[in-house]
């Protein structure tokens, strides 16, 4: 109140003390909604650094009483960690690759190809859209079983290969691009495939950077397809293995350090590509959609 | 196509161009369609088939020995008189409270965030939004972890509630609703016996008005964490392509920020006011990760949803018909949701006209 009154003499504008004030109204609830959304990954990091009876009797505290990485060493020397962390890369990397190049491929193909059938392939692709992800896990093993492809890589990584969303994407992108440039290509003779691949999806970097960025994100954190094509425990993923952490396997009593060094070494990869691309991230409203 | 006709030499070529193409397209499209045919249509029609027979998991569903039981399993589920028919209304019961918490929150919230972001003289925009958004990255695993410390018995929420006096619950331990706990704290403990005696899928009327148990309530906390983020970038997208002009006409006619907020930000904002209602109501009604790696369902099944009693029926219990038949009656539920909500907030796109009428609202609001 007090710094409202004083700048507002200094100001003499209308009212300028209470635009002061309720700016710093503003940015007072700003940050402290940002210290809610921040503070537990934190606590988080900080707590897998801390002994077991450390963790229990001071959860808040963001400095261990004594720094120890024994959560790590327990994870990466005496457990399946890192398989689960290979399963999760293999996985990730390979679905990434598929979804850019299929996405694209279909993408271009519903937004610039003029074949009989489009429209029907359009439309099955919107009502394929609507079909919720968690009704489908029970029919999901029933087709990779049938396909024998239960417990392989295969099963983890074919039926994740093409995504409606990101085939969507894809379509308004080339859409967005003039027709011109085409035409061109294709009046020096150049086939529908060489157009496309040489000329249009370089041109579609920043489309395909949202389809990486959701592709790894989307399958790095996936879970329940993992649950209904695998049992294997040399094809669990980190977060399948993690969820088994979580509910108490491989440890006695609450061991809190341990499964939050878990989940922090799991989060580092999409923490890393979120803060490359952070900008277009938060701008592009196209890739804010997620799933 | 009519000009095409009266120049055919151009019409051949054009057919010949056509002809490639439509060879292309489909080549283009034949990854995504084997794939989603496979993984997605198919697999509806199987489990479409499953959810009307007797399978129990061994062999194919397809083998002779698999009989036909036609809504055996539905009925089953839904006026069997069993277990199954109250596991099933208990689901409902937890993710109805769920959906009816967590959609309004998480809108009102990510809406708030957005508002108080997209200022553009707001210094450190790009934090606050990564600070905000960082949540609905990282992966729902990962987060169920983080808030089974947090909300365990000694954990930091309750650490930060004792400064206040306050003596936090168990929150994954304890099955009591909080409709009830609320009650019960100014005296009523048991429900009048129209509640009482009533049921609706084997579970009681005074059960169904129980709330979200208090464990269920950390998993509403945790949903409106994470999503916040991401329904606050539609909402921003959408604030940074409204027109100023509305904004600054109501401005000088002297519309405070709360009556520009509601009469004319508001309204223009309803199509992506749909969109993430929409979305929010889709993607409330399927959690499963968050169970699956949290609580399993318990305390007392208070954490049992549709999802989730759909995978431990058909893949815990071998219960393959009725697993199959919560599928369909989930996915029915969301249909239905989706086009109700669709009805209501009917997409009356903001036209010119009724710009121009917000206008006019606006001018005649200052005096």
């Amino acid at each position: 109140m007090t710094a409202a009154t004083t700048s507002s003499r200094r100001a003499g504008g209308p009212r300028p003390g209470a635009a002061l004030a309720a700016k710093s109204l503003l940015y007072a609830l700003l940050i402290a909604i940002a210290v809610v959304y921040i503070f537990p990954f934190l606590i988080n990091v900080a707590t897998s650094f801390k002994t077991d009876a450390d963790a229990a009797s001071d959860p808040l505290a963001l400095l261990p009483q004594t720094i120890t990485t024994a959560a790590y060493e327990r994870l990466f020397l005496n457990s399946d960690f890192p398989v689960w962390f290979k399963n999760s890369f293999i996985v990730t990397i390979f679905v990434t690759a598929g979804r850019v190049f299929f996405d694209s491929l279909a993408g271009y193909a519903l937004a610039r190809l003029r074949y009989r059938g489009r429209n029907v392939v359009f439309a099955a692709l919107i009502a394929v859209m609507a079909v919720p992800n968690v009704v489908l896990l029970i029919p999901k093993f029933l087709v990779i079983n049938q396909l024998g492809m239960y417990d392989s890589y295969a099963g983890m990584i074919i039926p994740l290969l093409a995504d409606a969303a990101g085939i969507f994407i894809m379509k308004n992108f080339f859409e967005s691009i003039p027709a011109s440039v085409e035409e061109q290509a294709k009046i020096d003779g150049a086939g529908v495939f060489r157009t496309f691949w040489s000329i249009v999806l370089p041109m579609a970097r920043p489309a395909l950077i949202t389809i990486i960025i959701l592709s790894f994100q989307g399958s790095w954190n996936e879970l329940s397809h993992f649950i209904i094509s695998t049992q294997s425990p040399d094809l669990t993923t980190l977060t399948k293995g993690v969820a088994s952490l979580a509910s108490g396997q491989l440890s006695q009593g609450s061991q809190y350090p341990l499964k939050l060094a878990a989940a922090a070494i799991m989060t580092v990869p999409v923490a890393v590509v979120f803060f490359i691309f952070q900008r277009r991230i938060l701008n592009a409203s196209d890739g804010a959609v997620k799933e | 196509m009519t000009a095409v006709t009266n120049r055919p030499s151009l019409a051949r070529r054009r057919s010949r161009i056509a002809g490639r193409e439509g060879v292309a397209g489909w080549l283009f499209t034949a990854p995504m369609i084997v794939i989603l045919g496979l993984f997605l249509v198919i697999p509806v029609g199987m489990a479409l088939w499953v959810s009307f027979s007797d399978w129990t998991g061994r062999g194919s569903p397809f083998s002779g020995s698999v009989g036909f039981v036609g809504a055996d399993n539905y009925n089953t589920l839904l006026s069997g008189g069993g277990l199954a028919e109250r596991d099933f209304g208990i689901s409902l019961r937890n993710n109805g409270w769920y959906v009816l918490l967590v959609v309004p929150l998480q809108t009102a919230l990510s809406l708030f965030l957005a508002v108080l972001v997209n200022r553009a003289v707001l210094k450190g925009r790009g934090f606050f939004r990564t600070a905000f958004y960082f949540p609905s990255v990282t992966s729902s695993v990962a987060i169920t972890v983080l808030w089974l410390f947090l909300f365990g018995a000694t954990g930091a929420v309750n650490k930060v509630l004792s400064y206040f006096g306050v003596n936090g619950p168990n929150w994954f331990q304890d099955p009591s609703g909080i409709v009830h706990n609320l009650l019960g704290a100014v005296g009523i403990t048991t429900g009048p016996a129209i509640l009482t005696e009533n049921t609706a899928l084997g579970v009681s009327l005074w059960d169904w008005l129980a709330g979200p148990s208090v464990a269920m309530s950390a998993f509403v906390l945790m949903a409106v964490f994470t999503t916040s983020g991401t329904f606050m970038l539609l909402f921003i997208a959408a604030l940074q392509n409204l027109s100023g002009e509305t904004q600054e006409a109501a401005m000088m006619d002297g519309a405070n920020g709360w009556q520009r907020f509601w009469r004319i930000t508001l309204p223009q904002l309803k199509p992506t006011l749909f969109t993430v209602l929409t979305l929010g109501i889709i993607g409330t009604w399927q959690i499963f990760d968050q169970i699956y790696t949290g609580t399993q369902g318990g305390p007392g099944k208070t954490t049992v949803t549709p999802a989730y009693l759909s995978y431990t029926s058909a893949f815990n219990n071998q219960q393959w018909g009725q697993g199959s038949a919560i599928a369909f009656i989930l996915f029915v539920i969301i249909v239905v949701l989706t086009l109700l909500q669709r009805f209501v907030l009917r997409d009356r796109a903001v036209s010119k006209r009724r710009l121009r009428a917000y206008g006019i609202a606006v001018k005649g609001m200052e005096r």
